[in-house]
């Protein structure tokens, strides 16, 4: 089934434990900088979850020129680490620049879905701020309206309550 | 060498040269980081002169350290130290700031920064090294104006075909700083502040504008994998529960709570500590002003935080909570008790960057000297009376700028004290309440409802600092040993957990093996440091231990309001508990480390700064 990962941004406290769990699941150690979910903050007190957003067309996928990309059973995208090649074509292509190239990682990171049972909805549920929720892939191309640049997503949030 | 990289990065801003310096791990077995690192540096670097450098100063280094549990433990801390433009000594001034961890992702322990630059700069700092760059666009500007100017400078400079990032963390200075103002503060994102100590003035005296780092690689490696990630699965679960109320209320809640239960709130410069006021509360915040009502920093499960605002003539005034402590000084201190105000109040320091607590309980002290006639509209400019709005946010920008009387008070309540007595030839020290040039923070001890412990304050190494209180045992969480660890260690006092725990923590993380009698030794090594850095004082105050170990005079005028009207300590009973707190310590009656406790503690070189101090006081004759 294709899951989704739902993201409230007026839930989202700005805690970073999404980020520090997304990196203890994928790489076994708290390494900020390779945790595939980032929470941007560029108006202080306006935190938005920022990641993969599973477009219905995957242009990563489809941009991949050594096919190092695939779309798993969850509709996550997967990278191969043996065939990625860090070429920052999935990366130009991603209307979000999303995937990312981090100093000291083979591959392009993606969020990946943790097969099902992300590590961030998780652990944002258990600590009761509930701003990840876990949801069935919503069909077509509505998605995508998460791709706002966070800087902006942010910016507005804060324009909406005339703190900025 | 496991929770630490071993490596600081020393930084001359007058000459712009940079290297790193490497910690060998029997130091951070010693003092364990943060403060006690601090403490260390501070004595080594400038023990032997300590009493002539000037804190604002080029030969002052000003310290960004981190801990051993940074990124680790639930929550951030960081901590800003230096020779202190307060008391002369040494304060661990504690913000939380996110750029604990992106120093730790880059490989460093923590910043020494020293010099002073000709020209407004920030200094950026990542895996490739150290940058010193131009900050004259952003000199002048405080408040979420600096992070938009700032976080926009920022964003140019990422590699956005690598993906998109985040923005790199910084901490940075207002205009209060860039002034040399003593109650300025060093700010992070807009609403935090390493507050007490005064370092914003020691930044701002460097010409360093902001300090920014992006770190691109994991934390230190820690020595027990397993336990750490035991450990901190069920701190968290731990937190989410027991924090609920404080989730939810913030410090906020302690706007009311504190001045009507406990009875220990500073009302209109501590002439009473009690109020009835209700509406002045977490609840009436919640209604008014809070956007967000849950407002957390990195790895924190707590989140105390709360995003107040208020508009006034088409302009936002923006803080958190207001948290109690701000909320406090800059509300019933000032007899402001209308919480919009306090709000606005609030979120000018915060822009300003001035410290809530020494420039409320400043302006506290000006407000009691108006009323009583010491001070007159000429002097002032306005109508200095309690409650007068208006007239308190001219006298706040009149600190930042140091513009007429404000220049006397941006030199904090202590300083300010003495030149004014002089003016008008009468002691108003005794209104001003302060211990060793620290404004006291936010907690009364007459009530002994609140801090019950009458030497909180007089036995302290920081002064008037809240956060870091004497008293006894030693070995408890009561003790100024204990908070010197959590300092130390790098942790938010309000996310700490049972002491055994927490020392399990420690040792999962480092492998030092510490027992609760070593956590207590170190509080008590990097204590005894600070008492002699701050015994030694200088180069323009000087603190004698018969007289300025103790309380501020107001706190032994009985409490007039209140579940405890007529109550406060004797001053007798102060001096026995000091001497006994002294003993524990291994400091004689005076509180002048032994020669036999520096060998203990292993600290014996101390012995020349303690010879000094002896010198200085009269011991010796």
């Amino acid at each position: 089934m294709k899951i989704w990962i739902l993201r409230d941004y007026s839930r989202c406290v700005g805690c970073r434990l999404c980020e520090i769990e997304c990196s203890l699941r994928h790489e076994g150690i708290i390494w900020p900088a390779a945790s595939r979910i980032r929470i941007h903050e560029y108006i202080y007190g306006f935190p938005i979850p920022y990641l993969c957003v599973q477009c219905d067309d995957y242009p990563c996928v489809a941009s991949c020129p050594t096919k190092a990309l695939s779309v798993s059973e969850t509709g996550a995208v997967l990278v191969n680490e043996d065939l990625c090649v860090m070429c920052g074509s999935c990366v130009n292509v991603c209307p979000g620049k999303i995937p990312r190239m981090v100093n000291g990682k083979k591959a392009v990171i993606i969020c990946d879905l943790c097969g099902g049972n992300p590590a961030c909805v998780e652990v944002c549920e258990s600590m009761g701020f509930n701003a990840l929720k876990l949801v069935r892939k919503p069909a077509g191309e509505v998605v995508k309206a998460y791709l706002t640049n966070p800087h902006k997503s942010s910016r507005d949030l804060a324009r909406k309550l005339s703190v900025f | 060498m496991f929770g630490f990289w071993g490596r600081l990065l020393d930084i001359n801003l007058s000459t712009g040269a940079t290297k790193v310096v490497e910690v060998p791990e029997e130091i951070f077995r010693k003092y364990v980081g943060g403060r006690g690192l601090a403490a260390w540096i501070l004595w080594r670097e400038l023990g032997s002169r300590w009493e002539f450098i000037d804190p604002l100063g080029p030969e002052n280094i000003l310290l960004v350290l981190t801990g051993p549990l940074t990124g680790y433990y639930p929550g951030i801390k960081l901590v800003v130290s230096g020779k202190s433009p307060q008391s002369g000594g040494v304060i661990g001034s504690t913000v939380s700031s996110e750029l604990g961890v992106e120093l730790k992702s880059a490989g460093y322990d923590g910043l020494m920064l020293r010099g002073s630059s000709e020209k407004p700069v920030y200094v950026y700092v990542d895996d490739d090294g150290v940058q010193i760059r131009d900050a004259t666009s952003l000199w002048g500007l405080g408040g979420l104006k600096l992070a938009e100017a700032l976080n926009d400078l920022l964003y140019k400079d990422m590699k956005i075909e690598r993906g998109l990032d985040t923005l790199p963390s910084y901490i940075y200075v207002g205009p209060a700083g860039e002034n040399t103002v003593r109650t300025s503060v060093v700010m992070s994102k807009h609403t935090h502040a390493a507050g007490y100590g005064g370092y914003g003035a020691v930044m701002g005296s460097k010409k360093i504008k902001a300090v920014v780092a992006k770190g691109f690689g994991p934390l230190p490696r820690v020595s027990n994998w397993g336990e750490v990630i035991e450990l901190r699965k069920e701190i968290l679960r731990e937190l989410s529960n027991r924090m609920r109320i404080f989730r939810y209320w913030g410090t906020t809640e302690g706007l009311w709570y504190t001045g009507y239960v406990t009875s220990s709130e500073p009302v209109r410069n501590w002439l009473e500590e009690w109020h009835d006021v209700r509406s002045f509360s977490h609840e009436e915040a919640e209604r008014k002003c809070w956007v967000r009502n849950l407002w957390s920093d990195w790895g924190c499960p707590t989140s105390c935080m709360k995003l107040s605002r208020v508009s006034e003539d088409a302009r936002p005034y923006v803080t958190d909570g207001p948290d109690y402590e701000m909320g406090a000084y800059l509300g019933s201190n000032l007899g402001v008790f209308d919480i919009e105000s306090v709000v606005k109040l609030s979120a000018l320091a915060d822009e300003l960057g001035l410290c809530g607590i020494q420039t409320g309980n400043v302006i506290g002290f000006a407000i009691e000297l108006f009323e009583r006639g010491y001070l007159t509209r000429d002097d002032v400019g306005c109508e200095l009376r309690w409650g007068n709005t208006d007239c308190i946010t001219e006298i706040l920008h009149d600190i930042a700028y140091r513009r007429g009387l404000g220049a006397i008070l941006a030199e904090g309540t202590y300083r300010a004290a003495l030149k004014l007595s002089e003016r008008v030839g009468v002691d108003l020290l005794k209104y001003g309440v302060q211990v060793k040039g620290v404004a006291v923070g936010a907690h009364g001890i007459r009530s002994g409802l609140d801090y019950p412990q009458k030497i909180a304050y007089a036995g302290s190494v920081q002064g008037g600092d809240h956060t870091s209180t004497a008293g006894t045992p030693l070995k408890s969480t009561e003790s100024e040993a204990f908070t010197a660890f959590l300092d130390s260690a790098v942790i938010c006092f309000f996310n700490t957990v049972d002491t055994v725990k927490l020392i399990k923590y420690l040792n999962a993380v480092t492998g030092w093996g510490f027992s609760e009698e070593d956590v207590y030794l170190s509080g008590v090594r990097i204590l005894t440091i600070q008492r002699v850095l701050l015994l030694l004082g200088g180069p323009d105050v000087f603190w004698d231990p018969r007289i300025h170990d103790d309380n501020p005079e107001r706190f032994y005028e009985p409490l007039t309001s209140g579940p405890k009207k007529g109550e406060a300590p004797r001053r007798e009973d102060v001096k026995i508990e000091l001497i006994k707190y002294y003993e524990e310590l291994g400091w004689d009656e005076l509180g002048v480390p032994k020669e036999e406790t520096l060998m203990k503690l292993g600290v014996s070189e101390l012995i020349r700064e303690v010879e000094r101090v002896r010198v200085r006081i009269n011991l010796n004759a």
